[in-house]
């Protein structure tokens, strides 16, 4: 406004002008919860980003130019591409088109319960379980056998396909119940309209669904992506931790705990942050490409 | 609804329950490997085990001192849900009922801690509490597995409290009910599911959040997830079945708590909470 405040905003006391602006006794409630996460989330990362320009040895850029240089480090970012894009990609084909059947179900509950158990359990029971079930003398193996597909048990663990399909059990059920969650929020009307006016299933799904869901998918994306790119048990356990899956948390696990070299581990675990923030911001930036707008129905 | 009646359309969705079907009996069947292994004597190149025994779940009590892994498990999980509910459900009632400046910063700040894995700031951070002391101690432990959870409850919440109408409030205070009266006999009854559900959701990801917990456990702190982690990562040295009974100890204590979660709340919300959240405000 133009007009200088009134008089009596003047006469008011701090404590009054402070409510004013929603700063009272029930606004002070948010400050340990705020304190707390300054101090255990936001003054270690600062902490971490100042600790990795101080290296044991070298100047300020020294722990990053050691990663730029060394193929064992900088590998590890491409290693986790490698298995965190696919497993992301393949999640989001597999969750959008069982999503949008699942939609149409009266008792989705069974389903769904059955589908956060892995993401209940973790990446350690995961990857112990599928030790088991995958190894050469496990049903997966046995069951190929039977119907006479392999004549020789595969090898699916101590590999890339173990730490693969252990990505795939956790991240699949994660991904399609937040894919599902987007899917459910769109007004049926809107697809019902479409088909009233004669599209076809495919046309209603290209020209109507697609366009509302993309801005849902791309968080879906990203969180799905940010989760497999931090594989780190699974790799360990269920890979091969020495080389074809010897991921960047692995990389910034040995440099802190196994060469104590804290330094190290802090710039390799701002690397990892920043990968995955690149990612991110690349798919939020596609996503601003495409129409955003209401998924209700009505008019407006 | 709308119904598809082509040929093709049939074939489509067929498709799309054989890709469920397929990823549904591959999960229980990788569950129930271990479970059959955990009760098997022998299980070598045969469908099922040559023959059943319970002795694996004393071995593996014995061995992997369960008993004690499983007291600092509950301590570290009920101090986590005691903790994050003071300062979660506080913080969500202030963000609840007040606009402030500031305020999508706060909100920033609530939600990175959900979207960043835990391994990327969980090394920084255990850096930062072996430095000061706690690192690899029973609060080392609680203050890292805090940094999710007080968020995740926070975000829980704020629809909760938003949906409570102040004028119940204003009207308590009208007849005269000090803030801890009103806490106790006004809000808390009201807020008592939504606080239930999120604290148990909290207990389950407590006791399955692995990195954090491995990050600053020292010998003393470990919980059952970390220590089922070492004896899977030094397999050979135990026998596969000691280490798949302790799988099955760590699957009940996992799941118990998830089956009570799930009568307070929807499977889809243990993994769409941001979500959730947007759609009430």
């Amino acid at each position: 406004m133009a007009v200088s405040s009134p008089p009596v905003y003047d006469r008011l006391s701090l404590r009054q002008r402070l409510a004013l602006r929603g700063i009272d006794g029930v606004t002070i409630l948010v400050l340990p919860a705020v304190l707390f996460l300054l101090a255990v989330f936001v003054y270690p990362f600062i902490y971490g980003l100042i600790l990795s320009f101080t290296p044991k040895e070298g100047g300020i850029f020294a722990n990053y130019q050691k990663f730029f240089s060394d193929p064992f480090l900088y590998d590890t970012i491409l290693t986790t591409l490698w298995l965190a894009v696919p497993v992301t990609v393949i999640s989001i084909a597999l969750a959008l088109p069982i999503a949008f059947r699942v939609r149409l179900m009266t008792r989705q509950r069974l389903l769904t319960t059955i589908l956060v158990l892995p993401v209940t359990l973790g990446t350690v029971l995961v990857a112990e379980g599928l030790l088991n079930y995958l190894g050469p003398q496990g049903w997966f193996s046995r069951t190929l056998m039977l119907l006479g597909m392999i004549d020789r048990p595969l090898k699916l663990t101590n590999n890339y396909w173990g730490v693969f399909s252990s990505l795939i059990i956790t991240g699949f059920p994660f991904t399609f119940l937040l894919t599902l969650s987007y899917v459910t929020g769109i007004d049926p009307a809107l697809e019902q309209a479409a088909a009233t006016h004669g599209a076809k299933s495919w046309q209603r799904f290209r020209f109507v669904l697609l366009p509302l869901l993309i801005p849902g998918l791309a968080i879906a994306f990203c969180l799905s992506f940010v989760q497999a790119f931090a594989v780190f048990p699974s790799a360990v356990l269920l890979g091969a931790p020495a080389g074809p899956t010897r991921v960047i948390s692995i990389a910034a696990y040995q440099a802190a705990f196994e060469q104590y070299d804290y330094s190290m581990a802090s710039a390799i675990a701002m690397i990892m942050a920043a990968v995955q923030l690149a990612i991110v911001v690349a798919i939020l930036a596609i996503r601003n490409l495409f129409y955003r707008g209401s998924t209700a129905g009505g008019k407006g | 609804m709308i119904r598809d009646t082509t040929i093709g359309a049939k074939l489509w969705i067929t498709a799309v329950w054989v890709v469920v079907g397929f990823f549904i009996v591959n999960l229980l069947a990788m569950i129930a490997t271990v479970i059959i292994s955990s009760f098997g004597t022998r299980w070598l190149g045969t469908w099922l085990p040559a023959g059943w025994t319970t002795k694996w779940y004393f071995t593996a009590w014995a061995e992997f001192q369960l008993s004690d892994v499983l007291i600092v498990t509950f301590q570290i999980v009920f101090t986590v849900v005691a903790l994050s509910g003071l300062l979660g459900v506080t913080a969500a009632y202030a963000l609840a009922r007040r606009d402030f400046p500031g305020k999508k910063l706060i909100m920033l700040l609530f939600l990175l801690p959900l979207l960043v894995p835990p391994i990327t700031f969980g090394i920084p951070l255990a850096t930062v509490l072996y430095q000061a002391g706690v690192g690899g101690t029973f609060w080392g432990v609680v203050l890292a597995n805090l940094v999710p959870t007080v968020p995740f409850v926070i975000l829980v919440m704020i629809p909760f409290i938003e949906q409570i109408d102040p004028k119940v409030e204003a009207a308590a205070r009208v007849f005269g009910a000090g803030t801890f009266r009103l806490f106790l006999h006004v809000l808390m009854p009201m807020l008592l599911p939504g606080i239930l559900a999120s604290l148990l959701l909290v207990l389950v990801r407590t006791v399955a959040m692995f990195e954090l917990t491995f990050l600053t456990a020292g010998p003393t702190s470990q919980t059952l997830v970390v220590a089922l982690y070492y004896s899977v990562f030094a397999s050979g040295v135990r026998a596969v079945q000691s280490i798949d009974a302790m799988a099955v100890v760590y699957m009940v204590t996992t799941l118990v708590w998830l089956l009570i979660a799930l009568r307070f709340v929807n499977p889809t919300q243990i993994v769409a909470r941001a979500k959730q959240q947007q759609s009430a405000a």
